[in-house]
């Protein structure tokens, strides 16, 4: 590919998405957007770069950045934030709203759903807890394609092995097909999914109680990162909690935040009073 | 160092099992069938038990009964392994005292992920 049209495409995916690609990531470039090329009746993607130069055109320039997204996921992701959730976070705001017995939870980039069906499924664990509760799940993610698959709860044998336990599986799921698994109704009435932006679409709506934002900020460069971050604290809760993915932080990126000393991952709001360490 | 015993009648499936279980820690030991499986479990109890479902003289199934009836046969950890891919034999798999269930085909990063659900690794 010649380098002025990797420079196009990928400032392109950039403005867009906030997703760096580097020089060394040109053959992924390629291999993504030769599809893309197809479905758009255009024969190279240097005429396809040609093209965007000539017009903006939006369908192309959404199917670009939607190919150039990584989407895997999996139920239980890193197990240890779900067990935070269930043990420490659900319990602590069990207490603090005891009055309005609502909270709203957040799993931006849900890819395709499972992080969100997760929790969904650790919350009907603890239903005898949350009695009379209103919990409201709200999946977003920039592609239009996952977002859908999210939204039909179907997933293949391969992925629901990763991550989920066998007694979930048997418990939570109905096999539509030999290898195709479908999240029965019940979880997936508890879940709302929605295409949404990290970089400009906050109208998700907060406040939240809880936000998860995992393995995503990887992608992005440090004024991204800042970015979303300040953001999402934008639509938190003042006493809410912050889920980064294992190789995320909020350190040296933004004051919004500070760490919880002990537990890896879980970041809560600078003015929260809960117990951490600046 | 903790012992598992690998069941399939396939010679290839057992190979490729036991590189992911050596990999991971555990001391192998293999058997062709049921049958053969219940002879080593005799001699001494593994902690992990891979077992496939469908094998010519004792099968899967009829191997975790025998076994868990047998003295400290409730300890094994039991993880089915098998192409039966419907829920009519996870769920009779469970009832008969199966702690979890792969369906086939397998690779390294299910097998490691059910085994550190299970509090093995
Ligand atoms: C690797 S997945 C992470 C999924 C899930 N959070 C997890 O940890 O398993 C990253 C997701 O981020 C989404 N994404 C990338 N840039 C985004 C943006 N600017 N706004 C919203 N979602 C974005 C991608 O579409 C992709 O589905």
């Amino acid at each position: 590919m010649k380098s002025e049209d990797f420079e196009l495409f990928s400032t392109l995916v950039k403005q867009r998405s906030g997703l760096i690609l580097t020089a060394d990531k040109a053959y992924l470039l390629e291999s993504r957007l030769f599809p893309v090329a197809r479905k758009h009746n255009i024969k190279s993607l240097e005429d396809m770069a040609q093209v965007l130069r000539a017009r903006r055109e939006e369908t192309l320039m959404f199917d670009i950045t939607e190919a150039m997204t990584t989407n895997e996921s999996f139920f239980f992701r890193d197990q240890k934030p779900f067990t935070l959730f269930q043990k420490t976070l659900l319990p602590k705001l069990l207490a603090a709203r005891v009055d309005k017995k609502q909270i709203r939870i957040w799993s931006a980039a849900a890819s395709s759903g499972q992080e969100a069906y997760s929790l969904a499924m650790v919350c009907v664990e603890e239903a005898v807890k949350l009695q009379d509760w209103r919990v409201e799940i709200i999946g977003t993610d920039i592609s239009r394609e996952m977002v859908n698959r999210a939204k039909s709860g179907i997933y293949s044998q391969f992925e629901v092995q990763r991550g989920l336990p066998v007694t979930h599986l048997v418990k939570y799921f109905q096999q539509i097909s030999g290898d195709k698994w479908q999240i029965k109704d019940s979880i997936r009435q508890m879940v709302q999914f929605r295409e949404g932006n990290l970089l400009t679409d906050f109208s998700a709506a907060g406040p939240f109680d809880i936000v998860l934002c995992r393995n995503v900020l990887i992608y992005f460069d440090l004024p991204t990162k800042a970015h979303v971050l300040g953001s999402i604290a934008g639509v938190m809760q003042p006493d809410g909690f912050l889920l980064l993915g294992g190789a995320e932080t909020v350190l040296g990126i933004s004051d919004k935040f500070k760490i919880v000393s002990g537990e890896h991952g879980l970041y809560v709001k600078a003015e929260s009073s809960y117990e951490a360490v600046a | 160092m903790k012992t598992c015993l690998i069941v399939d009648d396939s010679r290839v499936i057992r190979k490729v099992a036991r590189q992911i279980l050596e990999a991971l820690g555990f001391a192998c030991d293999e058997a062709e069938n049921g049958q053969a499986a219940l002879d080593v479990s005799k001699a001494k109890l593994p902690d992990f038990v891979l077992l496939d479902w469908n094998m010519p003289v004792m099968n899967g199934l009829e191997y975790l009964n025998a076994m868990r009836k047998m003295p400290g046969g409730s300890k094994p950890v039991v993880v089915f392994c098998t192409t039966e891919n419907d829920i009519n034999h996870i769920q009779e798999a469970l009832g008969s005292g199966a702690n979890e269930y792969i369906m086939k085909p397998f690779d390294a990063d299910i097998i490691r992920g059910k085994l550190e659900q299970l509090g093995l690794i």
